[in-house]
């Protein structure tokens, strides 16, 4: 199962301790050392360590132990023969996560607003099938989408079979296993509840009577929301984003099990480089596609400060 | 607007929730129905015949259940961990002053949007660096699984925190209980209920989780590691057993939880 | 900067059950909330300590409780100086504003909570007679959340009470409640005090509701105490115009002190002369603020004698008209454009006057106040919505 949940978010911060009452002196380090030191040994110096492993000569092995050179060309490798899967995994991560704010936001919408007594079971229902196993979950897509399952069937009795092929998204026999849809189905599915969670958070807050006033003032239910919906439940719409891209970017269950040889994703590669032995290759990579991270996570952070990030 | 467009339109938003949410369960349908699967052979994808054997024998599969024991035990003890520390992690957020905020705010973040390839490499990384690299195996799982859920159990511990009216701890005190007793009797009864959010996700976290264990795991194999193979080597009806059961289990603990909870806000 | 005027500072106050507050300070960063506070409250009063939002009513209660620790100064209590141990030594209870009660245990358990802390054996009963004093009895099982705003109310001062403390402090307990719940509430209150003979320090912004209870009322204003006595004292006789402007209202006119007279002080306003008792003079020479409360005001028509020793001040014009069913209320602009207000009880008895009317304004003169010029003279006025 991949990152993100953000359930806790569900329960509002009400009378949350301001600032002038919370209290000064050591205890407040105390209760953070532990964390802290373990984040810093197994977060911090990890990155650290990856990106010296990512300068270490290639030539070395693990027997034979890396030399230190201070190797930069590995990026220029790494990025010179990877960059297609470097893009690939950037756009099917955008589709996949398009596809889960398409689908996402009218659900958050209809659990926030919608669903009445039946708000919680609708929310258990969302997080409930993650209760089984991502990778059993993705082998059945396996099965959904195999050729001898009913969808190709229909698809193809529908002639809507001939579109998808037509612009490539299918094989060219009709497949709808290996290949780029399929992909990008199982990256829109397993990351769905990350983008819906934190967007039913957002919406829970917004007050049901501000679209009572737009009512009143004549806006449209259409206006109304694109006026005063949408606007509102954007810091939930960026921190689904934000939780479904990124894991997203770096996936490469999805692309195994689900695609083929010419749908790698950038994760497929750089765990292959490792099991391969090419460490330093693999770590500048992995270099790489975090820095594209941090990026983005730092534009968030300069729009919305830190405080609402945990 | 005639009266079954009015309908239509109040319900249309509804109705497409509706439909995400049957699509969201489709695959565990499928995971149900293909553990009564008596499949033709190794590498078949299509539902060949009605068993109970699996269900009979769900065992028998070479290492399923001793990845699965292995699974539960790594989860039990990286829940153990990073409950014990995120918990006291939260409070220092939440209740205290200190310098540094934003720093571990953006730490304590960062894990949790990071994807797990590069966390598990740089794990791996460091784990090599210090020259661990032949004893990859329980602990390194363990280390890596403590660490990637300690973020989410702050995120929920703090959540509950935030929510707990300081006054109530200041009428205790006000009421001759010292701070022990306060905490004790007050903070950690209403705190509870976050904690053990947290302890369940942290749980379901790491016991599925695969890609960073998988580059940490050395010889070991867990749950879905072993599962991860079998999709290269050909898929034993029991996983699909041992899913429909994790599912079952999940969901009748939230369904308990929900129904004790009703129980004791109906009770006079 | 208090007025102890009717409380005396008795010599051996420190062995007493009083609450003495000497130069009880504090501050947050360079905001003063508490000045200097001196104070002393009876053992077995009824004390109201009231002020708008801000003025630092609460933090004072606070300190006493122990929730906040002073700047400075010193919070004497049966002896001792309570204002640096912790709240869980001192023998002051709290009844909080949102009544903070745990709602994770049931009423029984709420209200025994300090009992228990305390070793006591006899938990049971008390509160089973603590519930009875608050009308509570059938509660005990119940949780919170299943009680109302008024219920809740009553546990929080049974959770208080049942633990016998020298001091109940109370902030603000009847802000939530609705009108006739908290007039309701007022009386129960004040009856429970006599009853038990606790001192009760009550903290409120309501002026009604601390001159309904209190046996002494503190008026505070920015961290000081403007005026402390007794309700009636503080409202016929104001020494400030925080004070004059706060509890009621008052007409202040400025004015100009002649010489004295016997007992008296003459007094011009604008050509006008009027007598005032000198005790009821705080400034007895100079540019003062001569004050008159609306209600104490006859209006009577232009050039009309009433030769019955009242102060008299004509030339004033009707400009507003509000008929509020026991009394109406008049705008009179006088000669010099200051518009003050009268309140004339429909006796049925008194002549009505229309917009417009010329009329002159009469007042006996021991209803007259005289307050230092130097004040501002909207001071307190309008601040909260006596409701």
């Amino acid at each position: 199962m991949s990152h993100g949940g953000l359930a806790p978010h569900v329960e509002q911060a009400a009378a949350a301790t301001p600032p002038e009452q919370r209290r000064s002196g050591r205890t407040g380090y105390l209760l953070l050392l532990p964390a802290l030191i373990w984040l810093g040994i197994f977060f911090v110096v990890p990155m650290i360590s990856l990106a010296s492993t990512s300068l270490y000569d290639p030539a070395g092995s693990l027997e034979t132990g890396y030399a230190m050179t201070g190797h930069v060309q590995n990026y220029l490798t790494v990025l010179d023969e990877y960059s297609p899967q470097f893009l690939r995994s950037l756009l099917y991560a955008g589709m996949a996560t398009a596809l889960c704010i398409v689908l996402g936001y009218p659900l958050a919408y209809a659990i926030a607003f919608k669903a009445g007594r039946w708000k919680n079971v609708m929310l258990v229902a969302v997080i409930a099938p993650f209760f089984t196993s991502f990778l059993i979950r993705t082998l059945s897509w396996q099965f959904i989408l195999g050729d001898q399952a009913w969808l190709a069937d229909v698809l193809r009795a529908t002639r809507i079979m001939d579109l998808l092929i037509a612009v490539q998204l299918v094989g060219e026999q009709g497949n709808l296993l290996a290949t780029p849809f399929a992909v990008v189905a199982g990256l829109t599915y397993n990351f769905l509840p990350f983008m819906v969670l934190p967007l039913y958070a957002s919406l829970e807050k917004i007050d049901p009577r501000l679209h009572e006033a737009g009512a009143d003032l004549y806006a449209s239910p259409i206006t109304t929301f694109r006026t005063v919906t949408l606007p509102l439940s954007l810091p939930g719409l960026v921190a689904g984003t934000l939780l479904t891209f990124i894991p997203a970017a770096g996936d490469y269950i999805n692309s195994e099990l689900l695609g083929n040889p010419n749908t790698t994703m950038i994760g497929n590669v750089i765990q292959n480089l490792f099991n391969g032995g090419s460490y330093p290759e693999a770590a500048a990579l992995s270099v790489t596609l975090m820095i594209a991270i941090v990026v983005m996570v730092l534009f968030y952070i300069r729009r919305a400060g830190t405080e609402e990030l945990v | 607007m005639t009266r079954a467009g009015k309908w239509l339109s109040e319900h249309v938003v509804l109705g497409v929730g509706l439909l995400v949410l049957l699509y969201m369960f489709v695959p565990i349908f499928i995971v149900v129905l293909m553990s009564f699967n008596d499949p033709a052979s190794r590498q078949s994808y299509s539902f060949d015949g009605f068993t109970l054997d699996n269900w009979l024998k769900p065992c028998d599969p070479n290492g399923i259940c001793e990845s699965l024991t292995l699974s539960i035990q790594i989860a039990l003890l990286a829940t153990l961990g990073a409950t014990i520390l995120g918990t006291l992690m939260a409070f220092a957020l939440v209740r205290h002053r200190f310098r540094g905020r934003a720093v571990a705010n953006v730490f304590t973040f960062l894990p949790m949007a990071s994807p797990e390839i590069v966390m598990g490499s740089s794990l791996l990384a460091l784990f090599v660096t210090a020259g661990l690299a032949g004893q990859l195996g329980f602990w390194t799982i363990l280390v890596s699984h403590i660490m990637f859920c300690l973020s989410f159990v702050v995120v929920t511990v703090k959540a509950r925190l935030a929510g707990l009216d300081p006054r109530l701890e200041q009428a205790a005190m006000d009421l001759y209980a010292n701070e022990w007793q306060t905490f004790w009797r007050v903070t950690f009864p209403l705190v509870f209920p976050g904690i053990l959010a947290a302890a369940l996700l942290s749980f379901s976290l790491s016991f599925d989780d695969f890609i960073i264990t998988n580059l940490n795991a050395g010889q070991e194999v867990t749950f879905p590691m072993y599962v991860w193979g079998a999709a290269q080597r050909g898929v034993p009806p029991q996983i699909n057993v041992i899913g429909t059961v994790m599912f079952l289990v999940a969901l009748s603990l939230v369904v308990v939880g929900e129904v004790v909870s009703r129980r004791r806000a109906a009770r006079v | 900067m208090t007025d102890a005027a009717t409380v005396p500072a008795t010599e051996g106050h420190h062995d007493t059950g009083d609450l003495q507050l000497t130069g009880l300070t504090k501050k947050f960063g360079d905001f003063v909330a508490v000045d200097d506070l001196d104070l002393t409250v009876p053992s077995g009063s009824f004390f109201a300590l009231l002020g708008p939002s801000g003025c630092g009513k609460t933090t004072t209660l606070r300190m006493v409780a122990g929730l906040e620790e002073p700047t400075a100064g010193s919070i004497h209590l049966g002896g001792r100086d309570i204002a640096h141990d912790k709240p869980y030594r001192r023998p002051v209870n709290t009844v909080f504003q949102s009544y903070a009660l745990f709602p994770h245990m049931t009423i029984f358990e709420n209200v025994a909570f300090g009992l228990r802390r305390t070793g006591s054996k006899e938990v049971k009963a008390e509160v089973a007679k603590t519930l009875e004093l608050v009308e509570l009895g059938d509660f005990a099982l119940r949780k919170p959340a299943q009680l109302s705003g008024g219920q809740q109310q009553r546990v929080a001062l049974a959770r208080a009470l049942i633990n016998r403390p020298q001091v109940l402090l109370l902030d603000e307990p009847l802000g939530a409640l609705d009108l006739k719940l908290r007039r309701q509430m007022q009386i129960e209150l004040k009856r429970i005090q006599t009853d038990v003979g606790i001192t009760f320090v009550h903290v409120t912004h309501d002026q009604e509701e601390a001159m309904t209870m209190a046996d002494t009322v503190a008026v505070m204003n920015a961290g000081v105490i403007e005026q402390m006595g007794a309700p009636r004292e503080l409202y016929e006789l104001p020494r400030t115009t925080f004070v004059a402007n706060f509890l009621g209202q008052s007409n202040l006119i400025r004015g100009t002190v002649l010489g004295p007279d016997g007992t008296d002080v003459w007094v011009e306003i604008e050509g006008s002369k009027l007598r005032v008792p000198r005790e009821r003079a705080v400034d007895q020479t100079g540019d003062v603020w001569v004050g008159i409360r609306p209600e104490k005001v006859f209006l009577a028509a232009a050039g009309s004698e009433t030769g019955d020793g009242s102060n008299q001040v004509a030339g004033g014009r009707v400009t507003d008209v509000s008929f509020i069913g026991v009394s109406t209320q008049y705008l009179v602009r006088m000669a010099w454009g200051q518009e003050l207000t009268v309140f004339e009880q429909n006796t049925g008895a008194r002549d009505s006057f229309r917009a417009g009317d010329p009329v002159d304004l009469h007042w006996m003169p021991d209803h007259t106040f005289v307050l230092d010029a130097a004040q501002d003279a909207q001071a307190g006025a309008q601040l909260e919505d006596p409701s």
